[in-house]
C-alpha cells in the first residue's frame, strides 16, 4: 500500500452532515470487478445532470455547475473537507477507491462512519478528525480563501492552516504506524500463522461446532 | 471486579493475539460472501499467490445483482453477469461453497447464514455487507467489513481490529398491538441518532426484544448499522436454541448438546457494565414512517412532516432542508397524506416468512390502489419463497395486485432492474432511505412490511392501529 506520511494540497469542502457511501459512489459502479476507474462517478449523483453507469460515457454527461467539485477553484483538490458522520451506510470500499481515484489523499471531518474510517487505512486514505469547531473553522476559511492549502502531517499528527495555524489530531499508533510505513496487513498477519494455528487447535477442542463445514448439508 | 457484557464475552473468546494498546488479531468463524464486494479480494488473493486459510468456514452467495423476474434465460444485463460469473469462478477456483442463483436456498447472504444455521449462535461472522449484523440476532458478534478485510479474512482467518465500547439499548415493557421489529429499531434509531451507536457495539435487551421471535430480533440487529454501530447483538435464550436446532449446517448429536451448553453463557452478566445505556419505552412507540433521506429522519405515522425551522442547529436544519427538498415534502403535511407510487416489501430487514405474513394479512381480499404503479413482493431466500408459496401466501399477494418475484437484494439499492424512477416515492420494507439508494431520483419511506402493504391498498400512508387487519 502506499504510504502516507505528510500531504501538502488544496482544500474542498462538502457542507453537509451524514454523507453517504451510496452518495460517495452509487450502486451502479459497484458493478465492476476492479479497484480502479471509480474517480470519475464520485459523488456521481450531485457531480452529473445526465444520469451515469458503467456502460455511459462520462464525458457526454452534462456536469452540474452547482456541485462543488466542479467549481474552478476546487479543481485539483487533494484534502476534501466534510461534515459529520462522513461516510456512514454501506461498507463498500468502492468509496474510498474513488475517492483516492478522484485524487483525494485525506479527508478531514469531525467524525467518520466506522467500517468507512476502517477502509480508509487500506488505501493510503488518511481520515483526520477534528472538533467540530476546528471543521467550522475550516469551512468558513475555505470558502472565503480561493486557493486555500493545508498540510497534513500524519507523523506529527497536525494540520497546518494558510497562516500558520497548527491543528492536532489523535490517531490509533497501530493504524498510523501501518499508514506511515504502507504496511501489507495480510503480510503483518500472516507473521503470527503459529498464533492462528494454535488458537484454531484449542479452539477445536473447546467448541469444535464452530467449525463447521459449510459443505455439510449440501446436497 | 464487574462481569462480562455479551460482547465482552464474544470478543475474548476469539482474541487470537493482542499489542496492549486494544488492538487485537480476532478469529472469525464465519465468512458469507457475495458477489459485489468480493471480486477484488479474490483478485488479491490471486495476485500474491495465496490461498484462502479455511475453505470451509466461507460460504458464498449471489444476491444484489440477481434478476427477480424469470431467470431460465439467465441474466440479460451483460455488466451484472459478468460480475456474478465472477462469483462462480472465483468460489471454483478457491472451493468455496456457494447457493448458486439457480438453487433454491439461495436468497440474500444474510438471510442465508440464520437460515442454514451456517451462522450460530457464540461465532464471530463478517461478510462484505453492512448488514451483516443482522446475524448477530443468533448471540453471534456480526458484522460487515470493506473488501480490503474480505481479503484478509480468506487469506488468514482474521482480521485486526480495535474493540468497540459497550452500548446496551432496553426496549421496556410491551409494544401495542400491530407494532413491529422494524418499529422498534426505527424508534431506536429516532432517538439516539444515525451516529448514536459509532464506536459502538449495541447489545438489544429489556421484555420488548426478548418477546420477539428470532426473525424480528434479526430484523433489529440488521439495522444496528443504520445507529452507526458496526455490530448489534441480542442475547442467547431458548428462542434462539429452537431456532438453530435442526438447520442444515447446525451441530447435531453430542456436538448439540456441547454447544447447547457453551450458549447458555452468551447474555451480559448482571454485573457488567456498558459504557452508554438507552432506555425505550415499547409502549410509546407507533408504527414508524421515515420522511427524509436518513433513517434517523423517522416520525410516527400519526405525526406531520417536520419544519426546519423548528431547528435550533443550523447544521441539522439545513440537513433538514436539502432532504425535504429532495423528499418533495413541505413541513406540516401529514405523513398519512403521503401519496406514494410504488412499494417494496423485501431485503435483508424484511424479508422472512413472518414479515409475508403480517404483509399479507393486509392485502388479502383486498386491491392494491389504482394509483399505485408497482407493488411487489420479494421473498428474502428461494426457501421463504417455497414456504410462503406452501401457505397460499403468492396468491393472496397475486390476487391484490403484487407482483410476486424471485429472491434476492432487488429494490433496496436497485443493482438489479428493479428500481424507482426519478421523482417515483415508495414505500419500503429496506433499511436506507438515502438519495438515490433505490434509483437516481427516487424517494424512499421506511416502514413494517405489514405498514407497506397497508400504504399499497390505500395508496397512502396509513395508521395500522385504525384499519381492520392490524395485527
Amino acid at each position: 500500500m502506499e504510504p502516507f506520511i505528510r500531504h501538502k494540497g488544496l482544500l474542498a469542502p462538502i457542507d453537509r452532515p451524514n454523507v453517504d457511501t451510496d452518495a460517495i459512489i452509487p450502486k451502479q459502479y459497484l458493478k465492476s470487478i476492479k479497484r480502479t476507474g471509480f474517480g470519475p462517478n464520485l459523488f456521481d449523483d450531485w457531480r452529473y445532470l445526465d444520469p451515469g453507469g458503467l456502460d455511459i460515457d462520462n464525458a457526454t454527461r452534462r456536469r452540474n455547475p452547482d456541485f462543488v467539485l466542479n467549481q474552478p477553484r476546487y479543481q485539483g483538490a487533494s484534502i476534501l473537507l466534510a461534515r459529520e458522520n462522513f461516510g456512514c451506510g454501506s461498507s463498500r470500499e468502492h468509496a474510498v477507491w474513488a475517492l483516492h481515484d478522484a485524487g483525494f489523499r485525506a479527508v478531514i471531518a469531525p467524525s467518520y462512519a466506522d467500517i468507512f474510517y476502517s477502509n480508509c487505512f487500506k488505501n493510503g486514505l488518511l481520515p483526520v478528525t477534528l472538533d467540530a469547531t476546528e471543521v467550522d473553522r475550516l469551512f468558513r476559511e475555505v470558502e472565503a480563501t480561493p486557493g486555500y492549502e493545508l498540510e497534513v502531517d500524519l507523523e506529527a499528527r497536525t494540520v497546518t492552516t494558510p497562516d500558520g495555524a497548527v491543528l492536532r489530531f489523535d490517531i490509533d499508533d497501530f493504524r498510523r504506524e501501518t499508514l506511515l510505513k504502507g504496511l501489507d496487513d495480510i503480510g503483518l498477519t500472516l507473521e503470527k500463522q503459529d498464533r492462528i494455528r494454535a488458537y484454531e487447535q484449542r479452539r477445536r477442542r473447546e467448541a469444535p461446532w464452530l467449525f463447521a463445514d459449510t459443505a455439510r448439508g449440501a446436497g | 471486579m464487574s462481569g462480562k457484557t455479551l460482547y465482552d464475552k464474544l470478543w475474548d473468546a476469539h482474541v487470537v493475539d493482542t499489542d496492549g494498546n486494544g488492538t487485537s488479531l480476532l478469529y472469525i468463524d464465519r465468512h458469507l460472501v457475495h458477489e459485489v464486494t468480493s471480486p477484488q479480494a479474490f483478485e488479491g488473493l490471486r495476485l500474491a499467490g495465496r490461498k484462502p486459510w479455511r475453505v470451509d468456514a466461507n460460504l458464498a452467495v449471489p444476491d444484489h445483482n440477481v434478476p427477480t423476474t424469470d431467470r431460465s434465460r439467465g441474466v440479460s444485463d451483460p455488466i451484472s453477469r459478468a460480475q456474478l460469473e465472477a462469483l462462480d469462478r472465483n468460489c471454483r477456483e478457491f472451493g468455496i461453497r456457494e447457493f448458486a442463483m439457480n438453487d433454491v436456498r439461495q436468497g440474500i447472504v444474510h438471510i442465508i447464514g440464520p437460515e442454514q444455521g451456517a451462522t450460530l449462535p457464540g461465532m464471530t461472522v463478517v461478510c462484505g455487507d453492512s448488514h451483516t449484523p443482522t446475524n448477530g440476532a443468533l448471540g453471534a458478534l456480526a458484522f460487515g467489513i470493506g473488501t480490503s478485510e474480505v481479503e484478509h479474512v480468506l487469506a488468514t482467518q482474521c482480521l485486526v481490529l480495535k474493540k468497540s465500547k459497550n452500548m446496551r439499548v432496553y426496549v421496556d415493557g410491551h409494544v401495542a398491538p400491530g407494532i413491529t421489529a422494524k418499529d422498534i429499531v426505527l424508534a431506536i434509531i429516532g432517538e439516539i441518532g444515525t451516529a448514536g451507536g459509532t464506536g459502538y457495539t449495541i447489545e438489544f435487551a429489556g421484555e420488548a426484544i426478548r418477546n420477539l421471535s428470532m426473525e424480528g430480533r434479526m430484523t433489529v440487529c440488521n439495522m444496528a448499522i443504520e445507529a452507526g454501530a458496526r455490530s448489534g447483538i441480542i442475547a442467547v435464550d431458548e428462542r434462539t436454541i429452537d431456532y438453530v436446532r435442526g438447520r442444515p449446517m447446525a451441530p447435531g448429536g453430542e456436538l448439540w448438546d456441547g454447544a447447547v451448553e457453551a450458549w447458555r453463557d452468551l447474555h451480559s452478566d448482571p454485573d457488567a457494565a456498558f459504557d452508554r445505556e438507552v432506555h425505550i419505552d415499547a409502549g410509546a412507540i407507533a408504527p414508524q414512517v421515515t420522511w427524509g433521506t436518513s433513517p434517523g429522519m423517522v416520525l410516527p405515522v400519526d405525526a406531520a412532516v417536520p419544519d426546519p425551522q423548528q431547528e435550533s442547529d443550523p447544521v441539522r436544519a439545513s440537513g433538514m432542508r436539502r432532504a425535504l427538498e429532495y423528499m418533495d415534502l413541505a413541513p406540516g403535511t401529514p405523513l398519512m397524506d403521503i401519496r406514494i407510487d410504488k412499494v417494496f416489501i423485501g431485503s435483508c430487514t424484511n424479508a422472512r416468512i413472518e414479515d409475508l405474513r403480517a404483509a399479507a394479512q393486509q392485502v388479502r381480499g383486498r386491491r392494491v390502489a389504482d394509483s399505485v404503479r408497482l407493488a411487489m413482493v420479494v421473498p428474502g431466500s428461494g426457501l421463504v419463497k417455497k414456504q410462503a408459496e406452501d401457505e397460499g401466501l403468492d396468491r393472496v399477494f397475486l390476487e391484490a395486485g403484487f407482483e410476486w418475484r424471485e429472491p434476492g437484494c432487488s429494490m433496496c439499492l436497485a443493482m438489479n432492474a428493479d428500481r424507482l424512477e426519478p421523482g417515483e416515492r415508495c414505500a419500503s420494507t429496506s433499511n436506507r432511505n438515502f438519495e438515490g439508494r433505490q434509483g437516481q431520483g427516487g424517494r424512499t419511506h421506511l416502514v413494517s412490511p405489514a405498514m407497506a402493504a397497508a400504504a399499497a391498498v390505500h395508496g397512502h400512508f396509513v395508521d395500522i392501529r385504525q384499519t381492520a387487519g392490524a395485527a
